[in-house]
């Protein structure tokens, strides 16, 4: 596949682009609170970071468990840029600050990549996290870059206005994320789309098979490394503008493991998968964290439910339906699904009332219009009843769904060798 | 400086061989499913977290026998309905799993016993100086961690070589459906051997808990460096893991006592820098500071220059 090809292929799936775009644009217009604005920048470098940690783990089949250092390293560097320009040392629109971040993290990728990508599976993903860790370690020792537990920090607004935006506030920052999420997530897509891209999903499938018809695996996996180091750059660049601030914590294991995380519940195999994951998780970190202390346990369980029930993630269990949709049987699912999600539901509030009630430090709960008080053996013991009469409901009734389920996925052949029988 | 010595190398026998406990249990996981085992320090806070609450009612030689049988169970419990189920979708997924498995676990600490410091004392029969060396006091309690980590070490060896569920172990490692058509259950081995080898690990944390303070971030402190271990000594290679767990240990201990830095080093060298430098960092590093960072290290360099480990058979 060359590049007119790879050109015509995003051509035919130009509204697709046209309206991620439009959204991109309008969603500070239709939300134009203070608060929503800094969600929607936080979902822009999610969406970044997610996006090249899938080119990764998704496409190129290597599980890194220290990303976070071309994020940090990316951001720590585009920090270190703005206080050049507060000092005057150099004077550009901060417009380009996370083409610095990017830099910063291909050439980092460059590095760490030479030697890495030799090997993909266990060895890899040791060595990213012997790379992480040591990173991390460093940046507390060299105090005079990283600046310590307290970090560094920086001023976007002395650099030139750019089309009359001087930066003061978060709308004029999340229209520059925006322009670079939107470029990124293109460049990313055309990538997935070159032979370089074509030939990492072989090289994760089979690197043997990729190396018989004459790709060097490693070379493969160096370039995925590369670019995915430098889009978690952009990613990084766009985290020190939006914060102007930047920690230890931006490049250690925490950070790591919450972009795996993203990438992993969005959906692994699919281009769009780590753009749900990181819109599903920035929405869920901010609306949960408010309401209760526990919502890095809910992160926890709903995390390993998907690793164990959905392997492919929200992107796949979106995808699962596919076959039913053409097919035309999708509507044949709903019935079962109500049958088995609402006793589900009942389960999993359930659960997350006795979490809360067990948890909380005042006398009564307030839960979906509901007062629960702490100290009644009747709300602890309706709660447990309800509890396994939702988990019994479930059981049951999942079987149903898995025939349905067959059913709706039958190919049309058995269905017509039905008829004649 | 020999009392430093003495010293240096008593608490990096007793940091390694605490070390291997973690190790030897995680080595042998990896040899016979291939999984490495991200959540495997997390159950060895989950052991020092019930000899805690154990010991809060019955003591703490009560703690030391029922917290690891616990946690042995919970692993054997996580390895049949967790992994088992994973298993199926590759390795990727096996691990993406147990990194799971350790954040849902540090945040079930915190939601069972808070996020504060517990105080997990270790027992009055233990708490006197074992013996004074040029006027330090080397406490019993580690002398006591140490006789427990070596007598492990030996069981766990012996119980390997010499017994017959040790041979049907060591055949499973290697020729698994060879075994299972011998007529063994190698599932149940499976989960037998992911029950122990946490076991150990809980073990460890009932130990190691009132000397290295019992705290949410116990699991994360140790368990990189166990991974470390795993590959320095080489991927499912017991000894390779006695080994690395020593030599981890003594080179923590060593470069935390060695009072030497860059300094010295150019000072030996005759060179001198102007200060405030910004790499100025680097001119004033000294060991005990990049004590922390060299276990890193030395998995990176092993991993480039002889990816099968110390003593590791096969490159993974």
């Amino acid at each position: 596949m060359n590049g007119v090809t790879a050109i015509r292929a995003l051509a035919a799936k130009s509204g697709v682009w046209a309206v991620y775009l439009a959204v991109l644009l309008l969603l500070p217009q239709l939300f134009d609170s203070i608060l929503a604005i800094s969600i929607f920048n936080q979902m822009a470098i999610a969406i970044v970071f997610a996006l090249s940690y899938n080119m990764l783990l998704g496409q190129g089949g290597m599980l890194s468990f220290g990303h976070a250092v071309y994020f940090g390293l990316g951001g720590f560097l585009a920090v270190h840029a703005l206080l050049m320009m507060e000092n005057e040392a150099v004077y550009f629109s901060i417009a380009f600050i996370p083409l610095i971040g990017g830099l910063t993290g291909l050439l980092a990728g460059v590095f760490v990549g030479s030697f890495s990508t030799r090997k993909a599976g266990t060895v890899f993903a040791m060595i990213s996290l012997g790379i992480g860790e040591l990173v991390a370690a460093s940046s507390l020792i060299f105090t005079g870059f990283f600046g310590g537990e307290a970090g560094v920090s920086g001023d976007r607004t002395f650099g030139p206005p750019l089309f009359g935006m001087d930066f003061f506030s978060d709308v004029d920052v999340y229209y520059l994320a925006a322009f670079w999420v939107f470029l990124s997530t293109l460049f990313m897509y055309l990538f997935t789309q070159t032979p370089a891209g074509r030939m990492a999903n072989a090289v994760r499938d089979n690197p043997e098979r990729a190396e018989f018809i004459g790709y060097s695996a490693r070379w493969v996996r160096f370039i995925s490394f590369c670019a995915s180091g430098m889009f978690a750059g952009v990613a990084g660049g766009l985290f020190a503008l939006n914060y102007e601030f930047l920690t230890d914590e931006n490049l250690n294991l925490v950070t790591s493991g919450r972009v795996l995380l993203m990438a992993y519940i969005g959906g692994l195999g699919f281009f769009i998968g780590p753009i749900i994951g990181a819109i599903v998780l920035t929405l869920m970190n901010f609306l949960l964290s408010n309401y209760t202390e526990l919502w890095l346990l809910y992160l926890g369980i709903m995390f390993l439910l998907t690793v164990l029930f959905l392997p492919r993630g929200f992107a796949g269990f979106i995808m699962m339906h596919r076959l039913a949709w053409l097919r035309g049987r999708l509507h044949t699912l709903a019935l079962p699904y109500l049958l088995t999600g609402l006793p589900a539901l009942l389960f999993i509030l359930c659960v997350i009332c006795l979490l809360e009630l067990s948890h909380t430090a005042e006398p009564e709960l307030h839960f979906l219009g509901l007062t629960l008080a702490q100290d009644s053996v009747l709300v602890w013991t309706g709660l447990l009843l309800f509890a396994t009469l939702g988990w019994y409901l479930t059981k049951k009734s999942a079987p149903g769904l898995r025939r349905a389920w067959e059913a709706a996925n039958e190919p049309e052949a058995d269905a017509a060798q039905e008829q004649f029988s | 400086m020999p009392e430093i010595l003495v010293f240096a190398t008593l608490n990096g026998l007793v940091t390694g061989l605490l070390l291997f406990m973690l190790a030897s249990g995680l080595t042998v996981i990896f040899s016979m499913m291939g999984v490495l085992n991200f959540a495997h320090a997390s159950f060895y806070m989950l052991g020092a977290y019930f000899a805690y609450s154990i010991s809060l009612y019955f003591g703490y030689w009560t703690g030391l026998i029922v917290a690891p049988l616990i946690v042995g169970v919970l692993g054997a419990l996580v390895e049949r309905y967790g992994l088992r189920r994973v298993h199926q979708h590759g390795h990727v997924a096996e691990l993406v799993f147990t990194f799971g498995l350790a954040f849902l676990i540090e945040e079930a600490v915190q939601f069972f016993w808070g996020a504060d410091t517990k105080n997990y004392q270790t027992p009055d029969l233990l708490d006197f100086p074992l013996f004074t060396l040029f006027g330090q006091e080397f406490s019993a309690y580690r002398g006591f961690m140490l006789a427990i980590s070596l007598g492990i070490f030996i069981g766990l060896y012996q119980v390997l070589t010499r017994s017959r569920v040790g041979l049907i172990i060591q055949a499973a490692i290697t020729h698994p459906h060879m075994v299972s058509n011998l007529g063994h259950n190698v599932p149940l081995i499976f989960t037998a051997v992911f029950g122990v080898g946490t076991a150990l690990a809980g073990l460890a944390g009932v130990i190691a808990g009132p000397v290295l303070t019992t705290f949410p971030g116990m699991a994360l402190v140790l368990g990189s460096i166990v991974f470390v271990i795993v590959v320095i000594g080489g991927l499912g290679s017991l000894p390779g893991a006695f080994l690395a767990s020593l030599l981890i240990g003594l080179l923590q201990s060593y470069a935390i006592a060695a009072n030497v830095g860059m300094q010295d080093l150019l000072d030996l060298l005759g060179l001198e820098f102007p200060r405030s430098h910004p790499l100025d960092d680097l001119w004033t590093l000294n060991l005990a500071q990049i004590a922390p960072i060299l276990p890193f290290l030395l998995l990176v360099l092993v991993l480039i220059f002889r990816p099968t480990g110390l003593m590791g058979k096969r490159e993974q």
